[in-house]
Parts: structure tokens; C-alpha cells; sequence
């Protein structure tokens, strides 16, 4: 269970802080979608950075698995990070200097949850077993984007979270990219939190928040 | 200054204004750059400007002298006499007072500057001659107190060996109570026509210069050295200020792109990047080339020292401003500066008024680039050992050393790759293997550093084998050739005997010295009568000898020959040669001779005497535990005055003291070019430090923390500079024995040979360890301490 | 000769003089000062007079082989007292030195030599006349008739002297006023020496003959500390006549000129400041500098109006006080021959 409850957030602007997140709390269970949207500035990413844990909410609580994040040092945080989360953006997710497979098993290496046979596998269901040797600067975004999936996947995180994954790719690529999404993270129990702006893909997910305000909806 | 201009002028500068300490990043690079340059510079146009004078200087042994054969000394009217006959001499009297030398002298006639000291520095002519001034070490002038100088006036200077005086010959005829002169120096320049000495002054004898004093070319050599260093923190420098450039293009690329696109035409921009750059650089020079004359001026008295101490020559030891030195540190840094702009003038020009904002790494070699370092690598290679097999004279040696270095430099970023990929391939953790690939991924970005790093270590490590080398040689050196105790002067004939007969009784061993020139295989050269003893047996080092070569010299049947005179005459050991009598004898082995521009033979006393039977010893050297000692009883039998015999430990250990200055010098210089070597890297990943956040930022998300990245980034550079200074080992020493070997035959005759210091070595390594870790400290510090919210912009959709 | 060599010991600073010798008699107290309407006494002043700071024996002169080359030759022997204390012997406070050179039209040779006095290495003596310093000499039974010996280490001369008319006397009967300020020496000349003899030179041994001019100047007193150097002609033209005559170069306003013309029988006029001139026409690099080596030289009151030109532009005297000095052709109103002298070009 990711929970967040009460969670508060202000940022330095011209004038003093800006608050962005006014007391938001939500529930995602394992194996449960949510799709997260709102307009430009709203928050979403923000909200998104907080429940991943790289980014510190000013008040409220953050409880992965029953544990606390704000209440933890820097690296118990990206303990849970590499164990429990899965990270997806909309871009530069991938580590340019390793190559395909190598950014594939990176974090389930860090997690020392690697399994060689499910990452073939899910190289193979994203179509990317002959890009294995490839760097990413060679990759097509679309190809990118399968890439940070399968990586998120292999880790075998209890939560993926995923900020606008197909918002840098046509429209005829962010689809199949979301369908191979869906159905891969389906096969898992894994809860998966995604920000998007487009209500296409947010009725894909079982459930939907709206972000206005500072408040959700 | 139109509006247009005014405004792109602002917007460019505004950077500056609001990163300053990028602004200081800059100019210190260039300042620094330029500051070891103009130091080295400075330091050696001095020293060669005082050469000349230097060679000038009167010395013992530089100068023929004439000495009366009788013993007496010379007298006023027979030096009146030669020089109203156009023999071009000048009056000397030594003689001992208590425990100082007093040397009285004629400063109208005498050649060169005499005591080592420019007489207008600290005392005029007027003084000199009219008020009898002595000029004296600062430490001797309590010895010289007393009624004799009551009336004198004391000068000191540092440069004058200790427990030496100088003064008027008339102050030392008075102080010494003896109006003959002790002998007359020589002229090396001498007019058209002079009678011959046997017809004016038949009762003097010439004594030509003796080698020992004859150590101008020793000077040359360091002078060398120094131009080596001048030449590798140029190579050095240049690097800095490319990167310096680049590092101001990079952080800039965006307002350019956005000036172009705002309609700015790209030859006015263009030029205004240019005047900018070039002010910036003009000031980065100047502040440079104070902060060298400042570095020079620290170092030159102990290079003034050195060359004073060890060679007897004289540099002032005061810097002048040359031009020379100045204006070519402001020509290296405009010249750098302009190189480094073009390429980037060029890349501006050709960058679409519409392309990405994001800085690119400024030297991502592509697979081109570093084809094309490897083939010019090659080729240099390849052009050295060219030269190598087929080349001579000193410019080739200096143009080997150049392909070398830069041969080194190019193949580094490749030779890096192939090691990193080695190592990458052979790490297992996750962390490592990202880790490898991620250096990899650095190094066209630090490759520009890299290079310098290599050349400076590199440089020190040659710089420092040499000198090092050079000192261990004329160490042992000096060791066997000023073995004797005592050194004693005899006047005749029957002196001559009688000390011989005197020495065999008191001294442990007696050394003769009896020279002649002579021709042999076609060249002038110097036979050296030698009585073979202990002290040649056990001390003498021969570069090349057969095991019984003393016996065979000591037999007649075999001389020894110095590495000049075998190099010139393409001899060597077990090679006849044929004496001045027909005779021939067998070459059995070679001796170092450094510093001595002359071929010389060293034969057995006995086949001397042959060849010269009118010849007898004038000079001895004895061996003795009690040289206090033996100098009474040799006065007292013999009757030779004690000032005619000279107590060598303390010339020997003013020799050695003078060594140690030059390696205050050397390890100054070698943190220096460390120093720059550094800021070359500070730089370096101050400019990869934007650039590398987009590629931290994923392995930051996926649960490296900050903090270990950090350190990492430390680690990184650490690595980097092991690696490099493990390569700079094998380069160092290629060029110090380019030096050694090459450069130094070609120049004087004589190769020193080459030693090795692993313990400097690895202090050298320890200090550019140090200077890579204070360079790469503040970029992990900051990389450690960037905000979450820097690291999640990456990631951010509305960019 | 004239101001030149006060120049030298007195107002142009004491670096261009060899290195070493600074100070050197920087004071006039103690010494004798020239006083107006001189009474000389010969021979005795063609000797020394040590009571005075400096003194000189200046012989310039101009000269051509049997094939036609032109030739110019030098000798000046120079004495300095560092004090006027009279001491003899090894205490002796006078110093001297001299200069030698020969002008070739494509070389031009000098040396110097110097000497402590008091120890018979150098001297003059007024009768019978002998002036020396190691073995170069100038000497005779009297000052009309005399031998005239130097060398280097490239170059020789052997040279014979014959006067043919009377001594000259400069300024006011040899009172020779050097500056606005007053500043003054004693100056006497011997232009009419006839020369003959030998130079040994790199090429071969030269016979030549021609005129000379000898200088004899002494004095105790500095010149203006504004004067930054000189240019002095002596000139003889083919008509008999002859002229002296000098430009100080004042760093505060116009040059100070003198000038003394000569009959042919020896009957002299000088001229007070301003009448002579003397105007740079073109300079020439020598030894890193420029000099003029061509001159419009004029004299209104006797008519001339000439131009001066060097005979090799090359002239300098590289030694410890660095000078130009050689022979030149005079064209114009005169024409003739004669010597120049240039200081002060840094």
C-alpha cells in the first residue's frame, strides 16, 4: 500500500512560497491504476516526486509498505527507491553511457532482484531483443520509452510510477506503448500511479484523480 | 558603438556578471598558464643574459697565467714590460690571511668581471681604487677585522664563496706585505702582434687553463634543462587556455543561439565574441606574467645560485623586465586563446540559429576525431623513431622530444578507452560496471585535461631524472676528481722534486698533474700525466674500461681516454691510437669527463716523461688525514708558502651545498606545472558538470543517492589520474633519456648517464594525486549537493 | 677637441660608461677650474695636468691608399683623475684609458685599453713628446714630428706625423665655452698634421697617406645636466680652410653651436652660439639605433653651406662607452674631407 495523507508542498517563488499541494492524500493498493490528472502546473509531477520519495513533502505523511519515507535518512529513501519503486518519465530515463540490456537490469541489479530470464522476457515483449547491444542515443523515443518500462518492470517494484510515459511520442506510439504497459504491469501486482493530461489514457486506468487547487478531485 | 552592438555586447557580458566565479575560473586559467610560461621564461633569459658575462668571469683556472719559474713571483717591471710589448695580462697577489684568502687584483686591466661581483652593483671604481674597498662573503667579515682593515671599506656579497676576499691589488700588497705579483692572467683576447714570451720574459713560464675551472659548458646544459621545462609548460599552457575557451563557449552556446536567432548578423557576433575573448585573454595574460615575474623572482636567486656556485658563472640574480620573456607569455596566451577561439568561432558559425539550447559536451570526439588522433599519433611515432635511426644535431633531438610528446598526448584519450573498456568488462557489480562505462563516456570531455596532466607529470618525471641523474654524475664526479685533500703549487724545478720527495714521505698517496697539449688522431687534445695509485684505482669510475686497464696504463701500454675525445674521434675501447712520438698505444678504457669542452688522454707519468723529458710537475695533489698538518710540515720542508696550497673539501662542499638549490628550484617548478595541470581539470569537469546531470539523474531516481554519486565523481577522477600518471612513467623517462642520451651528446660530447628515483617518482605521483583530487573535490561537492529539485527538472515535462 | 669627452665623463650617465666604473670623479672639488685669457707654455702643456679632472690627446684623420681607398683613422688617449689628492705610485688616482680605430668604406675596426697611472703603464711626457699606454704610442722628438702606433686584435697602424703650420687656439685664445651656463675648458688643436704610413687590416698590409687633426683638451667642470649629447665636425676643405664646429643637443631648447674657422695660414675666427649649424638630413640603423649619418652643415658669416656625409654609415664605436665616430665627404658651397663625431644616440 502507497499512502499519502495530508501531504503539503510549497515551492520558492518572486513573491514568497507558492504552495502546489494543499493537503493530498490518496491510496493505491497493489495491483491497483490510478491515473493522475491536472493542468500544467498543477502539481502532478510534484505529487508524483513525493510519492516516489525523491522529493520531500513539507507536511503530511508518505508510507510505503508501512514504512514512513519523510522520517528516513537520504539513503534508507533511495533503499526504497531501488526495492520498492519503479520510476518511468517522460524523458531521459535511461543511462546513456550503458546500453540497452545493462539499463534494463540496472536497477534490479541495485535491488539484487535480477533474474536474466525475465528480463529476456520482457525484452522480448517490447520487442527489443535485437536492440540489447544498442546505447540509447541510437533508440527511437518510442524504443527509449520501452526500455525505462521493461527497466521499471525488471526491478519487480511493489509501485510503478510513471510521469507522462507516452507524452514525448506520437500518438500511433504512445498507444502500443501503453498497451504493452498495461498489459506487462498487469501480470505483476504492482500499483502503478501514472500522470498524464490525456483522458484516453487516464479511462484506461481503474480509477482517476484530478489534481486542481492543490487538492484532489 | 551602435545600439545593436551595445546590446549583444551586455547580453554577453551579463554572463559574467552573474557567474563571476566562472568569470575568475577563467582568467586564473589563463593566468596561470601563462604564468609558468613567462616564469620559465623569465628565469631563463636571465640566466642567458648574464652568460656572457659569466663567461667572462675570471676564474682560477679559465684564464692562461704566467708564473715566474723561479718561484719569486713577478715582478712590477716585468709586467710593465709585457704590456708595453702588447701582451694584453693583469696582475694577481693571493695570499692567506689567517683563515681568508685575500686575492688582490687590477680591475682597469683584468678581462671579464672579475670577483664574479659587476663592480658598479655595490662598489665604483672610485672606491675600489681610491678607498680600498674588500668584497667578501657577509660570513667572513668577522674574520676580516683587525687594524689591517681599519681603513677599508667592507663590501659583502652573497656571491662570493666564503672566506674570500677581493680587493685592489695595491689594498692586497699592503695587506699580504708583498709587492710581487703571484702571477699574471692571460688575456683570452690578445692583439695582432706580440713578441714572443721567451724573448721579452724568459724567466716566466705559461700555464694554460686548466680544465677543471673550464665548466662554461656545464652551464649550457642547465640552461637546456630549463628551456626543456620552458618548452613542456608550454605545451602544458596551451591546453589550459583551449580549455579555459572552451569552457566559456559551452556555458555561453545558449545566449548566442538565442542572440543569432533575435537577429543578430553572425559576423557581428562573431566579432564581438572575439574582442571579448581577446580582452579577457589580454588581462588573463597580464595578471599571468606579474604572477611569473613573481615566481621567477622567488626562484632566480637560487638559480643565480646554481649557476654561480657550480659553474662559476655569473648570473646577477636581479630580474630585469626582458621584453623577450614578457611579451612571449602575452603572445602565448593571445596565440592559445585565438587557437582555441577559431575552432569555436567556427562551430558558432555553423551551429543552426534554431539548435537545441542544451549544451553538447564541447569535445565529444566522435569516431572521426579519434581515427584521426590515432593516425597523427602514429605518424608522429613513427616520424620519431625516424629521427631516431637517422637524425643528429640538437634540433632533432628537441623535434624527437616534440613528436614524442605530442605523439603521447594524442594516443592518451584512445589508450584510456581501451583500458577503461578493459576494466569495465571485467567488473561485476552493477555500480562498477555503470561506473566504467560512465568514465568512458567522460573522457573525450577530459581528455583536453588529461593530456596536460600526462605532459606535466611526465615532464617532472624527466625533468626530475635528469636532474637528479645529473647530480648523482657530477657528485661522484667531483668526488673522484677533487680526491686529493690538498692541492700545492711549486714554482721550479727544484721545488718540484723536493715536494715530490716531501709528499712520498708525509702523504698517504701522491697524485701528480702535468698536462700538455698535442695532437692526436687529428684532434687537439690534452695528455695528463697520471700516477697511478690507490686513490685512481678505487675512486675513478671509468664509463667503459678492460679489467686490468690500470695495470696497462700503469705499464704503458694502454691509456684512458674521455668520452669527448673517443665520441669525436669514433674511437673506443681496445681502438689504437698513435702518440706525438709514433708510438702507438691501446685505448683500455673511457672516463666521464663532464663540463670539459677538450679530448683528453691520460697517460702513465713514465711515457709523459718520455714525450716531455723537459717537463716536471708544477701542481700536486696529496692524499692526507691531517691536511692542517701536512700543510706545516710541507712549509716547513719544502718551504712552499701555505698559501700556495689550497684545502679542497671546502670547494667541494660549496659544489654540493649549490646542488641543493638547484633542487629547490626543480620541485618549485614541478608544483607548478602540477598546479596548472589541475586547474586544467577543475576546469575540465566544471564545464562536464551541467552536462552530466541529465545523465546522473536517472541513476539518482533508480536509488543512488547523492552523496554516492559524489564520490564517485571523485573516484572517478582519481582513477583517471592514476591511470595517466601510471602512463607518464614510460613517457618521462623516454624524454629524460632524450635528454640525457640525445640532446646533451649533441650539445657538449658527453652523455650523462641515467639514473632512476622511484622514490621522486612516487612523491611526483603523490603530488598530482593531490592536485586531481583538489580539482575534482568542489565538482562532487556540488554534484553531492545539488537540490533534488535540479536533479527532477531532467524528468520535467514542461521544460 | 671639444666638449665631447666632458659629455662623457660629466653629464651622460655613468651605466653607458663601462660597467664598473660608475662614480668615476663624479666631484670637482679639489681640481683647478679653467680661467679666461690662458697663458700656455710649451711644451710643457702638451704633457699632463693632473690637477685637472680630464684631459685628452684626440687625433682624428682622413686618409687614402695608392689605388685611391679612403681611409679614416683614430687615436685618443684619455686621462681621468678619481681625486685631485696628487698621490704617485700604486696610489695613484689617475686613470687612463684609450681608443683606436680605422674606418674602412665597408668595415670599421675599434678597441680600447685601459690603465692605472702611477706604474709607468701609460703617460704622456711633454718633451720630448711621448704619449703611451701598453704598446701604443704617440711620440717624437717634438710634437710637429711624430710616430703614432695602435692595435687590436684584428687591425694595426704605424703612422708618421708632420705639421705643417701653427697651433690653433678655439674659443677665446683656447678658453672654450661649452654651455649658456658658462661651463668651460682649455682647447687647442694641430689641424695641419700631414700623415703617412701603414695599416695592417684583415685584407693585407695598406699604404696610405693624408691629413690629421689633433685635439688637446683638459678641464675639471661638468656641462649642463640638460645637454643629452653632441655632434662634432671638424672639417677640411680642398681649398685650404677649415672649420670646428659642434652642436650640443639641449633637452630644453635649441642646440648650443661653436665654431672656430681656420685660414689656411693658420689665422682663426670663433664664433659665439647660434652662427654655426648643423641639421640632420637622414638617419641610418647602427648598432640598433639610428643615426644621422647625413648632414646640412652651415656657417653663414664665411659662406658654407654643405652637405656632410658619413664614409660608412657603419662607424660605431662598440666598446665601453659606446660612440659613432668616422672619416666623411664634405659637398656643397666646400668640398673636402674631415671627421665626425656623434654621442648620445641611445
Amino acid at each position: 500500500m502507497l499512502k499519502l495523507s495530508n501531504v503539503e508542498k510549497s515551492f520558492a517563488g518572486n513573491d514568497g512560497l507558492i504552495p502546489v499541494l494543499k493537503g493530498v492524500s490518496l491510496a493505491i493498493d497493489a495491483g491497483e491504476s490510478v491515473a493522475l490528472t491536472g493542468e500544467s502546473g498543477s502539481g502532478k509531477s510534484t505529487l508524483l516526486h513525493i510519492a516516489a520519495g525523491l522529493e520531500i513533502a513539507d507536511q503530511g505523511e508518505v508510507v510505503i509498505d508501512d514504512q514512513e519515507l519523510s522520517g528516513l535518512s537520504e539513503s534508507d529513501r533511495a533503499q526504497v527507491r531501488r526495492e520498492k519503486i519503479g520510476v518511468v518519465f517522460q524523458q531521459f530515463n535511461l543511462i546513456p553511457s550503458l546500453n540497452v540490456s545493462a539499463n534494463i537490469a540496472f536497477q534490479a541489479r541495485l535491488n539484487s532482484s535480477f533474474d536474466a530470464q525475465y528480463v529476456q522476457h520482457l525484452a522480448e515483449s517490447f520487442g527489443l531483443q535485437d536492440q540489447l547491444n544498442s546505447f540509447p542515443e541510437t533508440l527511437s523515443g518510442g524504443q527509449q520509452q520501452r526500455v525505462a518500462i521493461a527497466r521499471s518492470l525488471a526491478a519487480r517494484p511493489k509501485f510503478i510510477l510513471a510521469d507522462e510515459p507516452t507524452g514525448n511520442l506520437d500518438e500511433t506510439t504512445a498507444a502500443s506503448v501503453l498497451d504493452e504497459m498495461l498489459e506487462l504491469v498487469a501480470k505483476t501486482s504492482a500499483g502503478l500511479l501514472m500522470v498524464t493530461h490525456s483522458n484516453t489514457v487516464a479511462a484506461r486506468m481503474k480509477r482517476g484523480l484530478h489534481l486542481s487547487g492543490g487538492h484532489l478531485a | 558603438m551602435n545600439t545593436l552592438t551595445r546590446t549583444c555586447f551586455v547580453a554577453l557580458f551579463s554572463h559574467w556578471r552573474r557567474n563571476p566565479l566562472q568569470l575568475i575560473t577563467f582568467l586564473t586559467g589563463l593566468a596561470i598558464a601563462t604564468a609558468l610560461w613567462s616564469g620559465v621564461q623569465a628565469i631563463n633569459s636571465e640566466a642567458r643574459a648574464s652568460y656572457d658575462a659569466a663567461a667572462a668571469t675570471l676564474d682560477e683556472g679559465q684564464f692562461d697565467q704566467l708564473l715566474a719559474s723561479d718561484g719569486n713571483g713577478v715582478a712590477l717591471s716585468t709586467y710593465i714590460m709585457l704590456r708595453r710589448n702588447g701582451w694584453q695580462v693583469s696582475p694577481v697577489i693571493e695570499g692567506r690571511l689567517g683563515e681568508v684568502r685575500i686575492i688582490g687584483i687590477d680591475p682597469l686591466t683584468a678581462p671579464g668581471s672579475l670577483t664574479g661581483v659587476e663592480l658598479n652593483e655595490q662598489v665604483s671604481l672610485n672606491s675600489f681604487l681610491g678607498k680600498g674597498a674588500v668584497l667578501t662573503h657577509p660570513e667572513t667579515t668577522s674574520v676580516l677585522s683587525g687594524k689591517a682593515f681599519e681603513q677599508l671599506e667592507i663590501v659583502t656579497n652573497r656571491n662570493i664563496a666564503p672566506k674570500l676576499a677581493f680587493t685592489d691589488i695595491s689594498v692586497a700588497q699592503r695587506l699580504l706585505g708583498q709587492s710581487d705579483f703571484s702571477r699574471l692572467i692571460v688575456s683570452n683576447m690578445q692583439p695582432l702582434k706580440r713578441p714572443d714570451l721567451s724573448s721579452i720574459a724568459p724567466q716566466l713560464l705559461l700555464q694554460r687553463a686548466t680544465q677543471s675551472a673550464d665548466l662554461g659548458e656545464l652551464t649550457d646544459s642547465f640552461h637546456l634543462n630549463l628551456t626543456a621545462f620552458g618548452l613542456l609548460s608550454f605545451a602544458v599552457g596551451i591546453f589550459i587556455v583551449h580549455g579555459a575557451i572552451g569552457l566559456a563557449f559551452e556555458q555561453r552556446r545558449g545566449t548566442i543561439r538565442t542572440l543569432r536567432a533575435l537577429g543578430v548578423p553572425l559576423r557581428r557576433l562573431t566579432t564581438l565574441v572575439a574582442c571579448e575573448i581577446l580582452s579577457l585573454a589580454f588581462l588573463g595574460a597580464m595578471i599571468g606574467i606579474a604572477l611569473g615575474y613573481f615566481v621567477a623572482a622567488a626562484l632566480l636567486p637560487d638559480v643565480a645560485a646554481t649557476l654561480r656556485g657550480l659553474y662559476g658563472a655569473d648570473v646577477t640574480g636581479q630580474l630585469s623586465l626582458r621584453p623577450e620573456w614578457w611579451a612571449s607569455g602575452l603572445a602565448i596566451a593571445m596565440l592559445g586563446a585565438a587557437l582555441a577561439m577559431a575552432g569555436k568561432l567556427f562551430s558558432i558559425a555553423r551551429m543552426p540559429v534554431l539548435a537545441s539550447p542544451r549544451p553538447r559536451a564541447w569535445a565529444i570526439a566522435t569516431g572521426n576525431t579519434r581515427r584521426w588522433q590515432a593516425a597523427s599519433a602514429l605518424l608522429l611515432a613513427v616520424l620519431a623513431l625516424a629521427l631516431l635511426a637517422y637524425g643528429s644535431g640538437l634540433t632533432v633531438g628537441f623535434m624527437l622530444q616534440g613528436c614524442l610528446l605530442t605523439a603521447a598526448a594524442l594516443m592518451l584519450p584512445l589508450l584510456l578507452d581501451r583500458i577503461l573498456s578493459f576494466i569495465q568488462n571485467r567488473s561485476n557489480g552493477v555500480v562498477s560496471h555503470w561506473f566504467w562505462a560512465d568514465t568512458r563516456q567522460q573522457l573525450p570531455g577530459l581528455s583536453l585535461a588529461l593530456m596536460a596532466l600526462l605532459l606535466a607529470v611526465a615532464a617532472n618525471i624527466g625533468v626530475s631524472t635528469m636532474v637528479s641523474s645529473f647530480r648523482l654524475t657530477f657528485v661522484e664526479f667531483l668526488d673522484q676528481r677533487l680526491a686529493p685533500e690538498l692541492y700545492i703549487n711549486v714554482q721550479n724545478e727544484e721545488q718540484s722534486k723536493a715536494m715530490d720527495r716531501a709528499l712520498s714521505q708525509n702523504a698517504r698517496e701522491t697524485i701528480v698533474i702535468m698536462s700538455e697539449r698535442a695532437e692526436v688522431a687529428g684532434l687537439p687534445v690534452e695528455l695528463e700525466a697520471m700516477r697511478v695509485g690507490a686513490t685512481h684505482r678505487q675512486d675513478w669510475k671509468l664509463l667503459e674500461g678492460q679489467t686490468d686497464a690500470w695495470d696497462s696504463l700503469e705499464g704503458g701500454s694502454g691509456v684512458l681516454a674521455n668520452e669527448q675525445f673517443v665520441r669525436r674521434a669514433g674511437l673506443w675501447t681496445g681502438d689504437d691510437v698513435e702518440l706525438p712520438n709514433g708510438s702507438k698505444v691501446e685505448v683500455v678504457g673511457i672516463v666521464g669527463d663532464y663540463g670539459n669542452p677538450l679530448g683528453q688522454l691520460y697517460i702513465s707519468e713514465k711515457l709523459f716523461l718520455d714525450l716531455f723529458p723537459d717537463r716536471f710537475p708544477l701542481r700536486f695533489g696529496a692524499r692526507t688525514d691531517d691536511p692542517k698538518a701536512l700543510r706545516e710540515t710541507l712549509n716547513a720542508e719544502v718551504g712552499v708558502p701555505t698559501s700556495a696550497m689550497t684545502d679542497q673539501a671546502a670547494v667541494k662542499e660549496f659544489s654540493l651545498q649549490v646542488f641543493e638549490r638547484t633542487f629547490t628550484v626543480t620541485a618549485a617548478l614541478n608544483v607548478l606545472t602540477l598546479s596548472v595541470a589541475g586547474f586544467a581539470m577543475l576546469m575540465s569537469l566544471l564545464t562536464l558538470a551541467d552536462l552530466r546531470v541529465p545523465q546522473l539523474a536517472p541513476v539518482w531516481a533508480l536509488g543512488l543517492t547523492r552523496r554516492q554519486l559524489g564520490r564517485l565523481e571523485l573516484l572517478r577522477a582519481l582513477a583517471l589520474a592514476a591511470t595517466v600518471c601510471l602512463l607518464a612513467l614510460p613517457l618521462g623517462l623516454a624524454l629524460a633519456w632524450i635528454l640525457l642520451a640525445i640532446v646533451n651528446v649533441e650539445a657538449f660530447g658527453w652523455r650523462l648517464p641515467m639514473f632512476l628515483f622511484p622514490w621522486d617518482y612516487t612523491k611526483l605521483w603523490f603530488y598530482a594525486f593531490c592536485a586531481a583530487l583538489l580539482a575534482a573535490c568542489w565538482p562532487a561537492l556540488r554534484l553531492a549537493r545539488t537540490p533534488p529539485n535540479a536533479l527532477l527538472k531532467v524528468f520535467a515535462n514542461e521544460r | 677637441m671639444n666638449v665631447r669627452w666632458f659629455l662623457i665623463f660629466c653629464v651622460l650617465p655613468w651605466a653607458a660608461f663601462a660597467q664598473g666604473f660608475a662614480g668615476l670623479g663624479a666631484d670637482a672639488d679639489g681640481f683647478s677650474l679653467p680661467t679666461p685669457k690662458p697663458k700656455f707654455s710649451f711644451p710643457e702643456d702638451h704633457g699632463p695636468h693632473p690637477d685637472y679632472r680630464i684631459e685628452w690627446w684626440y687625433l682624428t684623420a682622413n686618409l687614402e691608399s695608392e689605388d685611391g681607398r679612403d681611409f679614416g683613422l683614430q687615436w685618443t688617449l684619455f686621462r681621468s683623475a678619481l681625486s685631485s689628492d696628487g698621490a704617485e705610485g700604486w696610489n695613484s688616482s689617475q686613470v687612463w684609458f684609450a681608443h683606436a680605430a680605422v674606418t674602412t668604406a665597408e668595415k670599421h675596426f675599434a678597441t680600447e685599453r685601459f690603465a692605472r697611472g702611477g706604474i709607468g703603464q701609460a703617460g704622456v711626457v711633454a718633451e720630448p713628446f711621448h704619449a703611451w699606454i701598453d704598446e701604443w704610442h704617440m711620440k717624437g722628438i717634438d710634437f710637429d714630428n711624430m710616430n703614432l702606433v695602435a692595435q687590436g686584435n684584428d687591425f694595426a697602424y704605424n703612422m708618421t706625423l708632420d705639421a705643417q703650420g701653427p697651433l690653433v687656439f678655439h674659443g677665446d685664445q683656447g678658453f672654450s665655452v661649452k654651455s649658456a651656463e658658462g661651463q668651460a675648458s682649455y682647447y687647442y688643436s694641430q689641424p695641419f698634421f700631414t700623415i703617412e704610413g701603414t695599416l695592417e687590416l684583415p685584407e693585407g698590409v695598406v699604404e696610405v697617406s693624408g691629413s690629421a687633426w689633433l685635439d688637446r683638451e683638459w678641464s675639471s667642470q661638468p656641462l649642463s645636466a640638460s645637454q643629452s649629447g653632441w655632434d662634432w665636425f671638424s672639417l677640411s676643405f680642398d681649398d685650404g680652410a677649415k672649420l670646428m664646429g659642434f652642436r650640443l643637443r639641449q633637452s630644453d631648447g635649441p642646440a648650443y653651436t661653436a665654431s672656430t674657422w681656420i685660414e689656411p695660414d693658420g689665422s682663426t675666427q670663433s664664433f659665439e652660439n647660434g652662427v654655426f649649424s648643423a641639421v640632420p638630413q637622414n638617419e641610418k640603423p647602427v648598432a640598433g639605433r639610428d643615426i644621422p649619418t647625413l648632414w646640412r652643415v652651415q656657417l653663414p658669416d664665411k659662406g658654407v653651406d654643405v652637405t656632410v656625409e658619413a664614409m660608412n654609415p657603419q662607424a660605431w664605436m662598440g666598446i665601453s662607452i659606446p660612440y659613432w665616430e668616422g672619416p666623411v665627404r664634405v659637398t656643397g658651397s666646400h668640398s673636402g674631407e674631415g671627421y665626425l663625431e656623434m654621442t648620445g644616440y641611445e
